[in-house]
């Protein structure tokens, strides 16, 4: 790996929710990678931003950026997901209203970063914490 | 259409992102669900919606649309205007409501941006 990126994510600070994938974008962006990969890793990295704003005790996003593949790693400290195949169902959320009411919350993130990484891999145990590797080819 | 049809047609009001209005749009796609956004919006279309925060301007940037359409008489707040000024997003406020406004666009000529 030629390059790292790394940003922390509080929880609940939604003011500040996506910026850490604003900077990842602008840093693609420089780095002169296509607009169809910029895309894919903007709304995976987004979503997975979101999530950890959303349902995570606090974590990390960490891009990796390689001469073939970039690597984005979302990882938390807890409270970890009990059932990941449920998780993993499109429509199904535990947020919140006030998470609802921003727009978010629908179930629709998991589902949506798988969609758009080339791989994604998802762990998870209670009471330590969720990790999220994903890899675009570029 | 041109950007600024669209401001025409629907009477709006320009927020910010004045020199997007002589570029060229093909699709739009009006949600208040920033989640469907990111799983079903086409990149390059206009988003309709009525809700009203950063998040909205987050998902527009991501998702590679730069023009947003607060619907119902909707108006950001400054802190919001100064960040799409800064992302340079055309942000324009209407009076019509999401089904008035997409369908005002919708007959004269834009289609719906659905990613299939």
């Amino acid at each position: 790996m030629s390059y790292e990126l790394v940003f922390d994510v509080k929880r609940g600070d939604f003011d500040t929710a996506g910026e850490a994938s604003r900077k990842i974008k602008r840093t693609l962006q420089q780095l002169g990678v296509s607009n169809k990969v910029i895309r894919k890793v903007s709304i995976a990295g987004y979503e997975g931003e979101m999530n950890l704003a959303i349902h995570s005790s606090g974590g990390r996003i960490v891009l990796q950026v390689g001469e073939e593949e970039l690597v984005l790693t979302i990882e938390d400290v807890g409270p970890g997901i009990a059932n990941i195949d449920l998780a993993m169902t499109a429509g199904w959320s535990t947020a919140g209203d006030e998470v609802r009411q921003m727009g978010f919350g629908a179930g629709m993130g998991l589902p949506n970063m798988k969609n758009n990484a080339d791989s994604f891999e998802i762990s998870s145990k209670i009471g330590e914490g969720t990790k999220i590797v994903m890899k675009f080819f570029v | 259409m041109k950007l600024s049809q669209v401001r025409d047609l629907l009477d709006a009001v320009v927020l910010s992102g004045e020199s997007h209005l002589e570029e060229e749009v093909h699709s739009g796609f009006g949600c208040d669900l920033m989640s469907d956004v990111l799983c079903f919006a086409r990149e390059d279309a206009i988003l309709l919606t009525g809700l009203v925060n950063k998040q909205v301007l987050n998902t527009a940037d991501m998702a590679n649309m730069n023009s947003i359409i607060f619907v119902r008489d909707k108006m950001p707040s400054q802190e919001m205007i100064d960040m799409a000024r800064e992302r340079n997003l055309l942000v324009m406020s209407t009076k019509y409501i999401l089904f008035e406004s997409c369908g005002i666009l919708y007959t004269n000529g834009l289609k719906g941006a659905h990613l299939r």
